[in-house]
Protein backbone atom coordinates (compact mmCIF):
# COMPACT_ATOMS: atom_id res chain seq x y z
CA UNK A 1 0.00 0.00 0.00
CA UNK A 2 2.96 2.26 -0.87
CA UNK A 3 1.23 4.28 -3.48
CA UNK A 4 -1.62 5.07 -1.10
CA UNK A 5 -1.63 8.55 1.60
CA UNK A 6 0.17 6.94 4.82
CA UNK A 7 -3.23 8.72 7.07
CA UNK A 8 -5.66 6.19 5.10
CA UNK A 9 -3.13 3.09 4.85
CA UNK A 10 -3.12 3.57 8.78
CA UNK A 11 -6.77 3.37 9.10
CA UNK A 12 -7.07 0.61 6.16
CA UNK A 13 -4.59 -1.67 8.48
CA UNK A 14 -7.01 -0.54 11.31
CA UNK A 15 -9.94 -1.81 10.09
CA UNK A 16 -8.31 -4.83 8.90
CA UNK A 17 -7.36 -6.19 12.62
CA UNK A 18 -11.05 -6.00 13.34
CA UNK A 19 -13.03 -9.95 13.71
CA UNK A 20 -14.28 -10.70 10.21
CA UNK A 21 -12.93 -8.06 8.30
CA UNK A 22 -10.54 -8.35 5.45
CA UNK A 23 -8.09 -5.94 3.43
CA UNK A 24 -10.81 -5.48 0.93
CA UNK A 25 -13.25 -4.90 2.85
CA UNK A 26 -11.02 -2.53 5.13
CA UNK A 27 -10.30 -0.62 2.11
CA UNK A 28 -14.01 -0.09 1.26
CA UNK A 29 -14.59 0.91 4.76
CA UNK A 30 -11.61 3.60 4.85
CA UNK A 31 -13.08 4.76 1.60
CA UNK A 32 -16.37 5.45 3.21
CA UNK A 33 -15.20 7.47 5.92
CA UNK A 34 -12.95 8.94 3.30
CA UNK A 35 -16.72 10.24 1.08
CA UNK A 36 -18.45 11.13 4.27
CA UNK A 37 -19.33 14.21 5.57
CA UNK A 38 -16.42 15.26 8.54
CA UNK A 39 -19.55 15.22 11.26
CA UNK A 40 -20.07 11.30 10.60
CA UNK A 41 -16.35 10.44 10.85
CA UNK A 42 -16.12 12.72 14.23
CA UNK A 43 -19.11 10.71 15.64
CA UNK A 44 -17.48 7.50 14.97
CA UNK A 45 -13.69 8.59 16.65
CA UNK A 46 -15.99 9.51 19.24
CA UNK A 47 -17.98 6.95 19.57
CA UNK A 48 -15.77 4.18 19.94
CA UNK A 49 -13.34 6.45 22.03
CA UNK A 50 -16.43 6.74 24.47
CA UNK A 51 -16.56 3.16 24.97
CA UNK A 52 -13.13 2.71 25.38
CA UNK A 53 -12.90 5.69 27.96
CA UNK A 54 -16.40 5.56 29.76
CA UNK A 55 -17.55 1.92 29.49
CA UNK A 56 -16.35 -0.75 33.20
CA UNK A 57 -17.33 -3.98 34.12
CA UNK A 58 -20.01 -3.26 36.91
CA UNK A 59 -18.07 -5.11 39.90
CA UNK A 60 -20.71 -7.17 41.14
CA UNK A 61 -22.99 -8.96 37.67
CA UNK A 62 -19.62 -8.14 35.21
CA UNK A 63 -22.20 -6.97 32.74
CA UNK A 64 -20.91 -4.11 31.02
CA UNK A 65 -21.90 -0.33 32.63
CA UNK A 66 -20.94 3.28 32.46
CA UNK A 67 -22.06 3.57 36.04
CA UNK A 68 -20.52 0.44 38.88
CA UNK A 69 -22.76 -1.33 40.37
CA UNK A 70 -24.87 -1.43 36.83
CA UNK A 71 -28.30 0.42 36.58
CA UNK A 72 -29.75 -3.31 36.70
CA UNK A 73 -27.63 -4.03 40.23
CA UNK A 74 -28.54 -0.78 41.70
CA UNK A 75 -32.29 -0.94 40.81
CA UNK A 76 -34.31 -1.57 44.14
CA UNK A 77 -37.05 -2.66 41.60
CA UNK A 78 -35.54 -5.51 41.16
CA UNK A 79 -36.03 -9.19 42.22
CA UNK A 80 -32.67 -9.63 44.02
CA UNK A 81 -32.98 -13.38 45.27
CA UNK A 82 -32.74 -14.86 41.66
CA UNK A 83 -29.57 -14.92 39.52
CA UNK A 84 -29.95 -15.39 36.06
CA UNK A 85 -26.07 -16.46 34.66
CA UNK A 86 -25.43 -15.41 30.88
CA UNK A 87 -22.54 -16.33 28.64
CA UNK A 88 -22.08 -12.50 27.24
CA UNK A 89 -23.62 -9.27 28.20
CA UNK A 90 -25.88 -9.48 25.09
CA UNK A 91 -27.46 -12.07 26.40
CA UNK A 92 -28.59 -9.80 29.12
CA UNK A 93 -30.03 -7.52 26.55
CA UNK A 94 -32.07 -10.05 24.95
CA UNK A 95 -33.37 -11.48 27.84
CA UNK A 96 -34.27 -7.54 28.72
CA UNK A 97 -35.83 -6.92 25.76
CA UNK A 98 -38.62 -9.99 26.76
CA UNK A 99 -39.65 -8.02 29.80
CA UNK A 100 -40.10 -10.86 31.23
CA UNK A 101 -37.49 -11.91 33.81
CA UNK A 102 -36.98 -9.08 36.53
CA UNK A 103 -34.30 -10.72 38.83
CA UNK A 104 -30.77 -9.92 38.80
CA UNK A 105 -27.67 -11.02 36.32
CA UNK A 106 -24.12 -12.30 36.33
CA UNK A 107 -21.82 -12.47 32.89
CA UNK A 108 -19.53 -14.95 32.44
CA UNK A 109 -17.88 -13.73 29.35
CA UNK A 110 -17.32 -17.10 27.57
CA UNK A 111 -18.38 -20.45 28.11
CA UNK A 112 -16.01 -23.40 29.50
CA UNK A 113 -14.40 -24.74 26.34
CA UNK A 114 -12.09 -28.59 26.66
CA UNK A 115 -11.08 -28.09 23.37
CA UNK A 116 -10.27 -24.80 23.07
CA UNK A 117 -8.82 -24.58 27.07
CA UNK A 118 -10.86 -22.06 28.17
CA UNK A 119 -10.54 -22.98 31.72
CA UNK A 120 -13.16 -21.49 35.13
CA UNK A 121 -9.90 -19.29 35.81
CA UNK A 122 -10.89 -17.12 32.16
CA UNK A 123 -15.02 -16.89 33.41
CA UNK A 124 -16.50 -14.98 36.12
CA UNK A 125 -17.46 -18.43 38.11
CA UNK A 126 -15.01 -17.99 41.27
CA UNK A 127 -17.26 -14.48 41.67
CA UNK A 128 -20.50 -16.36 41.30
CA UNK A 129 -19.85 -18.13 43.81
CA UNK A 130 -18.77 -16.20 45.97
CA UNK A 131 -21.95 -14.40 45.56
CA UNK A 132 -24.21 -17.27 45.98
CA UNK A 133 -22.86 -18.21 49.61
CA UNK A 134 -25.15 -14.71 50.61
CA UNK A 135 -28.33 -16.49 51.95
CA UNK A 136 -30.59 -14.18 50.36
CA UNK A 137 -30.49 -15.73 46.93
CA UNK A 138 -33.04 -18.28 46.37
CA UNK A 139 -32.79 -19.44 42.54
CA UNK A 140 -29.91 -19.57 39.87
CA UNK A 141 -30.85 -19.80 36.46
CA UNK A 142 -28.18 -21.31 34.06
CA UNK A 143 -29.04 -19.99 30.89
CA UNK A 144 -25.91 -20.69 29.04
CA UNK A 145 -26.79 -20.79 25.16
CA UNK A 146 -28.13 -24.37 24.08
CA UNK A 147 -25.44 -26.05 22.75
CA UNK A 148 -22.27 -28.46 23.66
CA UNK A 149 -20.51 -25.65 25.48
CA UNK A 150 -23.33 -24.08 27.28
CA UNK A 151 -24.14 -27.22 29.07
CA UNK A 152 -20.81 -28.18 30.08
CA UNK A 153 -20.46 -25.19 31.49
CA UNK A 154 -23.95 -25.36 33.09
CA UNK A 155 -23.14 -28.95 34.46
CA UNK A 156 -19.99 -27.71 35.88
CA UNK A 157 -21.40 -24.54 37.63
CA UNK A 158 -23.81 -27.16 39.10
CA UNK A 159 -21.42 -29.48 40.51
CA UNK A 160 -19.18 -26.49 41.88
CA UNK A 161 -22.15 -24.99 43.52
CA UNK A 162 -23.13 -28.87 45.09
CA UNK A 163 -19.50 -28.59 46.43
CA UNK A 164 -19.05 -25.48 47.75
CA UNK A 165 -21.85 -23.09 48.05
CA UNK A 166 -23.37 -23.39 51.59
CA UNK A 167 -26.62 -21.86 50.76
CA UNK A 168 -29.44 -24.53 51.44
CA UNK A 169 -32.17 -22.98 49.90
CA UNK A 170 -30.91 -22.32 46.79
CA UNK A 171 -32.29 -23.78 43.66
CA UNK A 172 -30.26 -24.11 40.42
CA UNK A 173 -32.68 -24.10 37.33
CA UNK A 174 -31.56 -24.04 33.78
CA UNK A 175 -33.81 -21.91 30.68
CA UNK A 176 -36.51 -24.50 29.14
CA UNK A 177 -35.27 -26.67 25.83
CA UNK A 178 -37.43 -27.35 22.93
CA UNK A 179 -38.60 -25.95 19.86
CA UNK A 180 -37.81 -22.90 18.69
CA UNK A 181 -41.15 -20.33 17.20
CA UNK A 182 -40.84 -20.85 13.27
CA UNK A 183 -38.83 -24.01 13.30
CA UNK A 184 -40.38 -27.32 11.61
CA UNK A 185 -40.98 -30.32 13.72
CA UNK A 186 -39.64 -32.67 10.95
CA UNK A 187 -36.24 -30.63 10.88
CA UNK A 188 -36.01 -30.96 15.00
CA UNK A 189 -32.73 -32.80 16.49
CA UNK A 190 -32.99 -35.91 18.46
CA UNK A 191 -31.98 -33.63 21.74
CA UNK A 192 -33.69 -30.84 21.22
CA UNK A 193 -37.41 -33.19 20.43
CA UNK A 194 -36.81 -35.11 23.48
CA UNK A 195 -36.17 -31.88 26.06
CA UNK A 196 -39.29 -30.31 24.23
CA UNK A 197 -41.43 -33.61 25.18
CA UNK A 198 -39.98 -33.86 28.66
CA UNK A 199 -40.89 -30.06 29.05
CA UNK A 200 -44.38 -30.35 27.56
CA UNK A 201 -46.82 -28.17 29.87
CA UNK A 202 -50.87 -28.64 29.72
CA UNK A 203 -53.24 -26.56 27.23
CA UNK B 1 -18.68 -38.15 -17.30
CA UNK B 2 -19.62 -34.77 -15.02
CA UNK B 3 -18.43 -34.82 -11.76
CA UNK B 4 -21.07 -34.49 -8.65
CA UNK B 5 -21.76 -31.77 -7.10
CA UNK B 6 -22.62 -32.85 -3.80
CA UNK B 7 -22.48 -36.12 -1.84
CA UNK B 8 -23.15 -38.01 1.22
CA UNK B 9 -21.20 -38.78 4.18
CA UNK B 10 -21.80 -40.41 7.73
CA UNK B 11 -19.21 -38.19 10.09
CA UNK B 12 -18.48 -37.28 14.19
CA UNK B 13 -17.97 -33.77 14.45
CA UNK B 14 -14.88 -33.39 16.43
CA UNK B 15 -14.86 -29.50 16.64
CA UNK B 16 -16.53 -26.12 15.89
CA UNK B 17 -15.29 -22.38 15.10
CA UNK B 18 -17.78 -19.31 14.50
CA UNK B 19 -17.25 -17.87 11.57
CA UNK B 20 -19.24 -14.47 10.68
CA UNK B 21 -22.62 -13.68 11.61
CA UNK B 22 -24.04 -16.88 12.21
CA UNK B 23 -21.95 -19.64 10.17
CA UNK B 24 -19.38 -22.58 12.00
CA UNK B 25 -15.91 -24.25 10.31
CA UNK B 26 -16.79 -27.43 11.65
CA UNK B 27 -14.29 -30.37 12.05
CA UNK B 28 -15.64 -33.72 10.17
CA UNK B 29 -13.90 -37.03 11.07
CA UNK B 30 -15.39 -39.34 8.43
CA UNK B 31 -15.02 -43.33 7.55
CA UNK B 32 -13.48 -42.73 3.71
CA UNK B 33 -11.93 -39.60 4.13
CA UNK B 34 -10.61 -39.10 7.75
CA UNK B 35 -10.53 -35.39 9.45
CA UNK B 36 -11.50 -32.09 7.38
CA UNK B 37 -13.20 -28.76 7.75
CA UNK B 38 -16.73 -27.85 6.38
CA UNK B 39 -18.37 -24.62 6.53
CA UNK B 40 -21.90 -25.20 8.37
CA UNK B 41 -24.02 -21.79 7.12
CA UNK B 42 -26.26 -20.37 9.55
CA UNK B 43 -25.87 -23.16 11.86
CA UNK B 44 -25.82 -20.96 14.52
CA UNK B 45 -29.23 -19.01 14.08
CA UNK B 46 -32.09 -20.21 16.57
CA UNK B 47 -34.30 -21.51 13.71
CA UNK B 48 -31.28 -22.97 11.61
CA UNK B 49 -32.58 -26.76 10.76
CA UNK B 50 -29.08 -27.84 10.69
CA UNK B 51 -27.73 -26.89 14.23
CA UNK B 52 -28.64 -29.61 16.56
CA UNK B 53 -27.60 -32.28 14.27
CA UNK B 54 -24.14 -30.58 13.90
CA UNK B 55 -23.12 -30.52 17.41
CA UNK B 56 -19.85 -31.34 19.22
CA UNK B 57 -19.29 -35.16 19.50
CA UNK B 58 -22.76 -35.97 16.93
CA UNK B 59 -22.91 -38.51 14.97
CA UNK B 60 -24.59 -37.84 12.00
CA UNK B 61 -25.54 -38.25 8.29
CA UNK B 62 -24.34 -35.41 6.13
CA UNK B 63 -24.82 -34.27 2.77
CA UNK B 64 -21.79 -31.95 1.62
CA UNK B 65 -21.63 -29.41 -1.55
CA UNK B 66 -18.19 -29.21 -3.69
CA UNK B 67 -16.74 -25.84 -2.14
CA UNK B 68 -13.65 -23.98 -4.04
CA UNK B 69 -11.99 -23.66 -0.57
CA UNK B 70 -14.44 -25.27 2.30
CA UNK B 71 -17.14 -28.07 1.08
CA UNK B 72 -20.65 -27.06 2.45
CA UNK B 73 -23.15 -28.71 4.79
CA UNK B 74 -26.56 -28.87 2.83
CA UNK B 75 -28.25 -31.34 5.16
CA UNK B 76 -27.83 -32.74 9.07
CA UNK B 77 -29.46 -35.71 9.92
CA UNK B 78 -28.47 -36.78 13.58
CA UNK B 79 -27.66 -40.85 13.94
CA UNK B 80 -26.94 -40.57 17.19
CA UNK B 81 -27.35 -38.28 20.32
CA UNK B 82 -25.39 -39.66 22.85
CA UNK B 83 -27.99 -37.79 25.03
CA UNK B 84 -26.82 -39.12 28.78
CA UNK B 85 -23.48 -38.55 27.62
CA UNK B 86 -24.30 -35.20 27.53
CA UNK B 87 -25.66 -35.02 30.66
CA UNK B 88 -22.59 -35.77 32.56
CA UNK B 89 -19.95 -33.71 32.84
CA UNK B 90 -16.68 -36.27 32.78
CA UNK B 91 -18.40 -38.36 30.31
CA UNK B 92 -18.57 -35.03 28.49
CA UNK B 93 -14.80 -34.03 29.02
CA UNK B 94 -13.88 -37.59 27.78
CA UNK B 95 -15.72 -37.32 24.69
CA UNK B 96 -14.21 -34.12 24.01
CA UNK B 97 -10.41 -35.25 24.88
CA UNK B 98 -11.01 -38.33 22.16
CA UNK B 99 -12.20 -35.44 19.48
CA UNK B 100 -8.61 -33.68 20.85
CA UNK B 101 -6.65 -36.62 20.64
CA UNK B 102 -7.66 -37.62 16.71
CA UNK B 103 -7.91 -33.83 16.02
CA UNK B 104 -4.18 -33.36 17.35
CA UNK B 105 -2.82 -36.98 15.75
CA UNK B 106 -4.86 -37.79 12.56
CA UNK B 107 -3.36 -35.75 9.21
CA UNK B 108 -6.06 -33.77 7.37
CA UNK B 109 -8.04 -36.07 4.57
CA UNK B 110 -6.21 -39.21 5.72
CA UNK B 111 -8.79 -42.36 5.87
CA UNK B 112 -8.12 -43.77 9.44
CA UNK B 113 -11.56 -46.18 9.34
CA UNK B 114 -10.47 -48.27 12.15
CA UNK B 115 -9.53 -45.35 14.63
CA UNK B 116 -13.21 -43.71 13.49
CA UNK B 117 -15.03 -47.16 14.30
CA UNK B 118 -13.51 -46.88 18.05
CA UNK B 119 -14.06 -43.27 18.24
CA UNK B 120 -17.77 -44.70 17.61
CA UNK B 121 -17.52 -47.40 19.61
CA UNK B 122 -16.07 -44.94 22.45
CA UNK B 123 -18.61 -42.63 22.71
CA UNK B 124 -21.37 -45.21 22.44
CA UNK B 125 -19.67 -46.72 25.31
CA UNK B 126 -19.42 -43.38 27.60
CA UNK B 127 -23.22 -43.10 27.20
CA UNK B 128 -24.05 -46.09 28.10
CA UNK B 129 -21.27 -45.89 31.23
CA UNK B 130 -22.88 -42.43 31.95
CA UNK B 131 -26.63 -44.11 31.63
CA UNK B 132 -25.56 -46.82 34.26
CA UNK B 133 -23.76 -44.00 36.46
CA UNK B 134 -26.69 -41.87 36.75
CA UNK B 135 -29.15 -45.29 37.62
CA UNK B 136 -26.35 -46.25 39.92
CA UNK B 137 -26.96 -42.94 41.57
CA UNK B 138 -30.69 -42.88 41.60
CA UNK B 139 -30.21 -46.03 43.39
CA UNK B 140 -27.82 -45.11 45.54
CA UNK B 141 -25.39 -48.14 45.18
CA UNK B 142 -22.62 -45.95 43.32
CA UNK B 143 -19.16 -47.23 44.86
CA UNK B 144 -16.69 -44.15 45.77
CA UNK B 145 -13.75 -43.77 43.59
CA UNK B 146 -14.65 -46.37 41.40
CA UNK B 147 -17.43 -44.45 39.32
CA UNK B 148 -14.62 -43.57 36.81
CA UNK B 149 -12.52 -46.88 36.63
CA UNK B 150 -13.75 -48.07 33.71
CA UNK B 151 -13.61 -44.47 31.20
CA UNK B 152 -10.38 -44.10 32.30
CA UNK B 153 -8.94 -47.32 31.27
CA UNK B 154 -10.83 -46.52 27.95
CA UNK B 155 -8.84 -42.82 27.72
CA UNK B 156 -5.71 -45.59 27.88
CA UNK B 157 -6.96 -48.09 25.09
CA UNK B 158 -7.90 -45.35 23.00
CA UNK B 159 -4.13 -43.49 23.46
CA UNK B 160 -2.79 -46.48 22.97
CA UNK B 161 -4.63 -47.98 19.78
CA UNK B 162 -3.98 -44.50 18.46
CA UNK B 163 -0.59 -43.99 18.88
CA UNK B 164 -0.11 -47.26 17.15
CA UNK B 165 -2.64 -46.31 14.14
CA UNK B 166 -0.23 -43.10 13.23
CA UNK B 167 3.10 -45.46 13.67
CA UNK B 168 3.67 -44.65 17.46
CA UNK B 169 3.08 -47.78 19.06
CA UNK B 170 4.74 -47.86 22.06
CA UNK B 171 7.11 -50.77 23.08
CA UNK B 172 6.06 -53.27 25.86
CA UNK B 173 7.47 -56.25 26.14
CA UNK B 174 11.36 -55.47 25.19
CA UNK B 175 13.66 -52.54 26.27
CA UNK B 176 13.24 -49.91 24.06
CA UNK B 177 16.92 -49.66 23.85
CA UNK B 178 19.00 -52.79 24.41
CA UNK B 179 15.95 -55.32 22.85
CA UNK B 180 16.16 -57.35 26.15
CA UNK B 181 12.87 -58.72 27.48
CA UNK B 182 11.33 -57.31 30.30
CA UNK B 183 11.74 -59.22 33.66
CA UNK B 184 8.71 -58.67 35.90
CA UNK B 185 11.27 -56.27 38.23
CA UNK B 186 10.73 -52.13 38.54
CA UNK B 187 11.47 -51.11 35.02
CA UNK B 188 11.63 -47.82 33.29
CA UNK B 189 10.31 -45.78 30.85
CA UNK B 190 11.63 -42.97 28.25
CA UNK B 191 9.05 -41.48 26.22
CA UNK B 192 11.79 -40.40 23.31
CA UNK B 193 12.92 -44.35 22.80
CA UNK B 194 9.29 -44.59 22.39
CA UNK B 195 8.22 -47.19 25.65
CA UNK B 196 9.75 -49.37 28.32
CA UNK B 197 13.47 -49.84 29.57
CA UNK B 198 14.80 -52.80 31.62
CA UNK B 199 17.13 -52.44 34.60
CA UNK B 200 20.41 -52.83 32.67
CA UNK B 201 19.70 -48.97 31.16
CA UNK B 202 18.53 -47.66 34.11
CA UNK B 203 21.33 -44.47 32.93
CA UNK B 204 18.15 -43.61 29.96
CA UNK B 205 14.85 -43.95 32.27
CA UNK B 206 13.08 -40.43 32.59
CA UNK B 207 10.50 -42.26 35.24
CA UNK B 208 10.33 -45.61 36.39
CA UNK B 209 7.26 -48.06 35.54
CA UNK B 210 5.39 -50.46 37.73
CA UNK B 211 5.08 -54.15 36.57
CA UNK B 212 1.51 -53.80 36.85
CA UNK B 213 0.77 -50.64 35.40
CA UNK B 214 3.07 -52.49 32.68
CA UNK B 215 0.62 -55.01 32.60
CA UNK B 216 -2.45 -52.92 31.87
CA UNK B 217 -0.54 -51.51 29.16
CA UNK B 218 0.50 -54.45 27.25
CA UNK B 219 -3.50 -56.23 27.83
CA UNK B 220 -4.77 -52.86 26.62
CA UNK B 221 -2.47 -52.98 23.66
CA UNK B 222 -3.15 -56.89 22.72
CA UNK B 223 -7.04 -56.79 23.56
CA UNK B 224 -9.86 -55.43 21.49
CA UNK B 225 -12.12 -52.84 24.10
CA UNK B 226 -15.23 -55.28 24.30
CA UNK B 227 -12.94 -58.45 26.02
CA UNK B 228 -10.64 -56.48 28.04
CA UNK B 229 -11.68 -57.59 31.60
CA UNK B 230 -14.11 -55.46 34.04
CA UNK B 231 -11.08 -55.30 36.77
CA UNK B 232 -11.26 -52.39 39.39
CA UNK B 233 -7.78 -50.41 39.36
CA UNK B 234 -6.37 -49.05 42.50
CA UNK B 235 -6.35 -44.72 42.17
CA UNK B 236 -2.71 -44.78 42.49
CA UNK B 237 -1.97 -46.96 39.57
CA UNK B 238 -4.96 -44.89 37.15
CA UNK B 239 -2.71 -41.93 38.01
CA UNK B 240 0.88 -43.75 37.08
CA UNK B 241 -0.78 -45.28 33.72
CA UNK B 242 -2.25 -41.65 33.03
CA UNK B 243 1.42 -40.19 33.79
CA UNK B 244 3.30 -42.68 31.58
CA UNK B 245 0.70 -42.04 28.59
CA UNK B 246 0.54 -38.34 28.98
CA UNK B 247 4.52 -38.63 28.72
CA UNK B 248 4.26 -40.33 25.93
CA UNK B 249 1.55 -38.35 23.91
CA UNK B 250 3.34 -34.80 25.55
CA UNK B 251 6.68 -36.58 23.07
CA UNK B 252 4.84 -36.61 20.05
CA UNK B 253 3.03 -33.66 19.72
CA UNK B 254 5.73 -31.47 21.77
CA UNK B 255 2.43 -29.47 23.50
CA UNK B 256 0.04 -30.46 26.22
CA UNK B 257 -3.84 -31.50 25.05
CA UNK B 258 -6.28 -28.47 26.28
CA UNK B 259 -8.52 -31.29 27.52
CA UNK B 260 -5.84 -32.74 30.18
CA UNK B 261 -6.46 -29.78 32.58
CA UNK B 262 -9.77 -30.50 32.70
CA UNK B 263 -9.84 -34.60 33.20
CA UNK B 264 -7.41 -33.78 36.00
CA UNK B 265 -9.53 -31.00 37.63
CA UNK B 266 -12.79 -33.51 37.50
CA UNK B 267 -10.62 -36.53 38.76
Amino acid sequence: MSDIAPPVAALIEEFAKLPGVGLKTAQRLTFFILRSPTDQARRLAEAIMRVKESIVYCSRCFNITETDPCPICSNANRERDVICVVEEPLDVLALEKTGVYKGLYHVLHGALSPMNGIGRKDLRIDELLTRLQDDAIHEIILATNPGFEGDYTASFIKNEIKGSVRNANLRVTSLARGLPIGGDLEYADEGTLSRALEGRRDL
Amino acid sequence: MRQQRSYPTEAIILKHLNLGEADRVITLFTPRRGKYNVIAKGTRRPVSRKAGHLELLSYSQIQLALGRNFDIVTQAVEREHFAHLRTELWHMTCGIYLAELIDRFIEDTTAHPDVYNLLLESLRFLDLNAAELKRQRREGTVSVGQDHNRTQLLLRYFEIYLLSAVGYEPVLRTCAHCDAEIQPVENGFTPSLGGALCPNCSHLWTRPISMNALKVLRLLQRTAWAHVPYFNLDAHLHSELEAVMYSLLRFHLERDLKAWSFLEMLH
